[in-house]
């Protein structure tokens, strides 16, 4: 993404095609519920939206980082009873609920650093095991706080008083809103200096420290960026479905959702969170809501997980990346023959990707 | 002339095996010294030591007359030591570019993490790029890279923040002649504007046409210390190697 | 008084099962890099297994076990050759999780549709009946657990540190690359460390499911409890997930006693102060320069 294209002026183009993309892009999501005013489609609109910005904020710590958490939900749960219990105690009501949001995010931000303190002293393997634990804790914590959670019974939403034709907007465009601040974020920290370094943890945390890249301030940075979009996407899902209780809010399939999101558009990238969960809540919903002979949706909702995981391990965009890249060097060999007596570049690049694959693995 | 970095008596075991035992080096400022001795005699070690990767088990690391002992890496590296590694790494998922803007931190000028590095960071890097011959990989990812050109970049990044003193761990293992050559005229350019090597090498014709200094380790103690000539001839040096004494010190 | 020893009791034997099936999990992390996530489940399944072999076939559980183990290390060796085989690279660990994951809700899906939902529990004539000693009641379901994990970890020993299988399982543990270069057939071993460390879960979901009731949504709580007694005891470290276990149930019975709603905070409470103290876990090795 950062490549220095010598004279070609390629990178202008590119970077205009990009932005007249995502422009389009959002010209789509912000007219889609006024176009399709049925409100099982809008649904479809406000769930895929949370989840959009679910998996872009994920990856933002796990995609960039390497540490897979499968304990976000904590963020997500502690948002819906955070924005659940403060509409409660201080009556809030109508579209004011939805300025809580920041303040859930504040409170995510609080608990994450302590979470992440903790958790990121670990290697990987260990770090989603505790991630797991601490999950579990919280969980617990719901169940049997019944004076803060209302336990098992849920927290309920009062009523709110939308136009029930429009029902879904508000909240539909408040979700959007979320996922395109975390685009943006995500796009700005890919080409930051912090971004720089983030990836250096994952590739070679060691080697990154011996350049002077700070580790555990680096993940924690990025731990509670993550963390703090999560918690505004609980309370405004807890505000829209109108109920919480400690299974839905901490909810173990959660994470694993999100990060099949992440891994299936392409870990580690912008854009590929945002089509993983474009593409898999909705077939999520709609598997839930159709096949409602017994259980048959689990079982191919993870025979899919396992194709797309076996057959496309790095992912949508970045197989995808590869397979131009592969296409216009053939183009461009094709156009223009090396002069004789010096190998074509891909032979050179074979050999060297053999070598230095040689090299990787006994290394 | 004064020492710029300096170990007293450092010692590290790994259960039973010490690496190092009372290991005393001294490197000079604007030298090129080489670190030598047979395989296991706890040279890498040493430099793990130095460079914070490994926790000495006592003795003291000395930069300018700053203690450093026991200080975490990315606090050595600030301070101004860099280091390679015997198995090459880099970044392989990052483009080569990428690779050297980590270290570049010092260049930039902008404190505002989410800023894109900045114009003068990238010049610097592509001017070392261009310094060790790999400018024309810039936009390449670095694990497309052949092992020689990854020890290139390696040498690159390390340099990217100007550190005082380099600690090269064998850059020259594994590597085809002229690459040798290409790496040693690098180190003379560099050590000619001022910066200090500290070379760990098997290559004894490297070690002896670079270095104005050597120290030699034989079982994690110092065994000699002096200019090339005098420890080519030295009685315990060819011991160590050569294992000719009778109570079998060998290189084991 | 009573209270806390006849706690320690059951926990000690309780611990015994949790041990065998974490082993298990502890042995394919070690031999292979990969976290099975699917091992919950798994030993649902074999739960279920028996349930089946019992209530329709109306073979003894006991005895059912001969055939139980050798279909779970058969489904193992399945697995690992059909899906982990493929992983490769620097996110192997990463991957297997989320393909164990996806084995695991096959399974789940599987078993919704052929058992639905209903709970449901092992009979046999030993599982209510108890052995009165010194003032204690030990359940003889848990001494036949004690006994099958007290066997299975012996044999496992032995076969580890014992036989020349052993050896080439404990050099690949050491390191794949060098393994490969001696001559041992690492996928071969790979494959056979999988279908054992899924074959444990036979026993152990026997037990499971006489001293529990289950459903197929109860490999979530079991994965948990199995993933944070290996963690704790240090990843790859058969002696650690042991003591591990042991420790962590007893000490989830004694909380039992004051404050039942969060006896399974424990657990998890236990594996985070032990990884802020230490991060590699118990009996782990000091992580050199791994990531």
């Amino acid at each position: 993404m950062t490549a220095i294209w010598r004279g070609s002026g390629k990178i202008g183009t590119e970077h205009r095609w990009r932005l007249a993309g995502a422009g389009a892009l959002l010209a789509v999501a912000v007219a889609f519920p006024l176009v399709f005013t049925n409100p099982a489609v809008s649904n479809y609109g406000v769930l895929t939206l949370v989840f959009v910005a679910a998996a872009v904020s994920w990856n933002i710590f796990s995609g960039y980082t390497g540490y897979i958490s499968l304990g976000h939900a904590i963020f997500f749960g502690t948002g819906a009873y955070f924005t659940g219990v403060a509409t409660k105690d201080w009556h809030v009501t109508g579209s004011d609920v939805f300025g809580l949001l920041p303040l859930a995010g504040v409170a995510a931000a609080i608990i994450a650093v302590p979470l992440g303190i903790v958790a990121l002293r670990v290697r990987r393997h260990t770090f989603v095991v505790i991630t797991i634990a601490f999950f579990f804790i919280f969980q617990l914590m719901a169940y049997n706080l019944p004076s803060l959670t209302q336990g098992t019974s849920g927290l309920l939403t009062p009523t709110i008083n939308f136009d029930p034709t429009t029902f879904n907007n508000p909240f539909y465009y408040v979700a959007l809103a979320v996922a395109v601040c975390m685009i943006v974020l995500s796009w700005l920290i890919r080409r930051s200096r912090f971004g720089l370094q983030l990836r250096a943890i994952k590739d070679d945390e060691d080697r990154a420290r011996g350049l002077g890249v700070r580790p555990m301030r680096v993940k924690l940075s990025a731990f509670v960026i993550s963390a703090v979009p999560m918690a505004l996407l609980g309370g405004l899902w807890w505000y829209y479905i109108g109920i919480v209780d400690p299974s839905s809010g901490f909810d173990p399939l959660f994470d694993v959702a999100v990060a099949l999101m992440a891994f299936l558009g392409g870990l580690g990238t912008v854009s590929g969170p945002v089509l993983g969960a474009l593409i898999l809540e909705p077939a999520q919903l709609y598997f839930t809501q159709q096949v409602t002979s017994g259980y048959v949706y689990l079982i191919l909702y993870g025979a899919l997980f396992l194709v797309v995981i076996l057959m496309l391990p790095r992912g949508i965009i970045p197989t995808g990346a590869e397979l131009i890249t592969g296409w216009r060097e053939r183009r461009a060999r094709s156009a223009n023959p090396p002069p004789p007596g010096q190998p074509a570049s891909s032979a050179a690049g074979r050999l060297s990707g053999r070598e230095s694959g040689a090299t990787r693995e006994l290394a | 002339m004064t020492a710029l970095l300096r170990t007293e008596a450092v010692s590290k075991a790994f259960g039973g095996v010490h690496a190092l035992s009372e290991a005393s080096i001294e490197v000079t400022e604007g030298s090129i010294t080489g670190l030598i001795g047979p395989n296991g005699s706890g040279k890498t070690t040493l430099f793990n030591v130095i460079t914070g990767y490994e926790r000495a088990d006592s003795g003291q690391v000395y930069l300018g007359g700053q203690v450093i002992t026991n200080a975490k890496p990315e606090r050595v590296f600030a301070l101004g030591i860099g280091r390679t590694f015997q198995l090459t790494r880099i970044f392989p998922s990052m483009t080569v570019l990428e690779n050297m803007l980590i270290a570049a931190r010092h260049h930039e000028r902008s404190r505002n993490p989410l800023a894109r590095m900045g114009a003068p960071a990238r010049r610097h890097a592509m001017e070392l790029l261009d310094f060790t011959g790999l400018a024309g990989h810039a936009g390449a990812l670095a694990q497309s890279l052949s092992y020689g050109q990854r020890k290139l970049l390696e040498l690159a990044y390390v340099l990217v923040a100007d550190p005082a003193i380099v600690l090269l761990d064998e850059p020259a293992g594994g590597v085809n002649p002229t690459l040798i050559n290409q790496i040693a005229a690098r180190v003379k350019d560099l050590n000619a504007t001022g910066k200090t090597f500290l070379i760990v090498e098997h290559n004894m014709d490297f070690v002896m046409g670079l270095c104005g200094q050597v120290t030699v380790l034989d079982h994690g103690t110092v065994i000699a210390s002096g200019p090339p000539e005098a420890i080519r001839r030295d009685a315990l040096v060819l011991d160590a190697y050569l294992g000719v004494a009778e109570d079998g010190h060998g290189d084991q | 008084m009573t209270q806390y020893a006849q706690a320690v009791t059951d926990g000690i034997l309780g611990g015994a099962v949790y041990a065998l099936m974490a082993a298990g999990l502890t042995l394919i992390f070690g031999v292979l890099d990969i976290i099975n996530i699917a091992q919950g489940i798994l030993v649902v399944l074999a739960a279920y297994l028996s349930y089946a072999l019992s209530v329709h076939l109306h073979i003894d559980l006991l005895v059912g076990l001969l055939i139980t183990i050798p279909s779970m290390f058969a489904l193992g060796l399945f697995i690992e050759w059909a899906f982990m085989r493929r992983l490769r690279g620097r996110e192997r660990t990463a991957m297997s999780l989320l393909v164990s994951y996806a084995v695991a809700v096959i399974i789940e899906g599987s078993l919704y549709q052929a058992f639905g939902v209903t709970q449901v529990s092992l009979k046999a004539w030993y599982i209510t009946s108890s052995v009165h000693i010194f003032g204690f009641y030990l359940a003889d379901i848990y001494l036949i657990g004690f006994g099958l994990a007290a066997v299975s970890l012996t044999a496992i020993y032995f076969m580890l540190y014992r036989t020349k299988f052993g050896r080439s399982v404990r050099a690949t543990m050491q390191d794949r690359t060098a393994a490969r270069l001696v001559g041992i057939n690492v996928d071969r071993v790979s494959g056979l460390t999988f279908g054992i460390g899924v074959a444990v879960t036979a026993a152990g979901g026997m037990v499971f499911g006489a001293t529990n009731v289950f459903n197929a949504d109860s490999g979530y709580d079991l994965i948990s409890r199995l993933l944070a007694i290996v963690i704790l005891g240090g990843l790859g470290s058969i002696g650690g997930a042991m003591a591990a276990a042991l420790i962590m149930v007893t000490g989830e019975e004694i909380v039992n006693i004051w404050a039942p709603t969060w006896s399974t905070a424990v657990f998890y409470a236990a594996l985070v102060i032990v990884l802020v103290i230490r991060p590699e876990g118990l009996l782990g090795k000091r992580a050199v320069r791994a990531q």
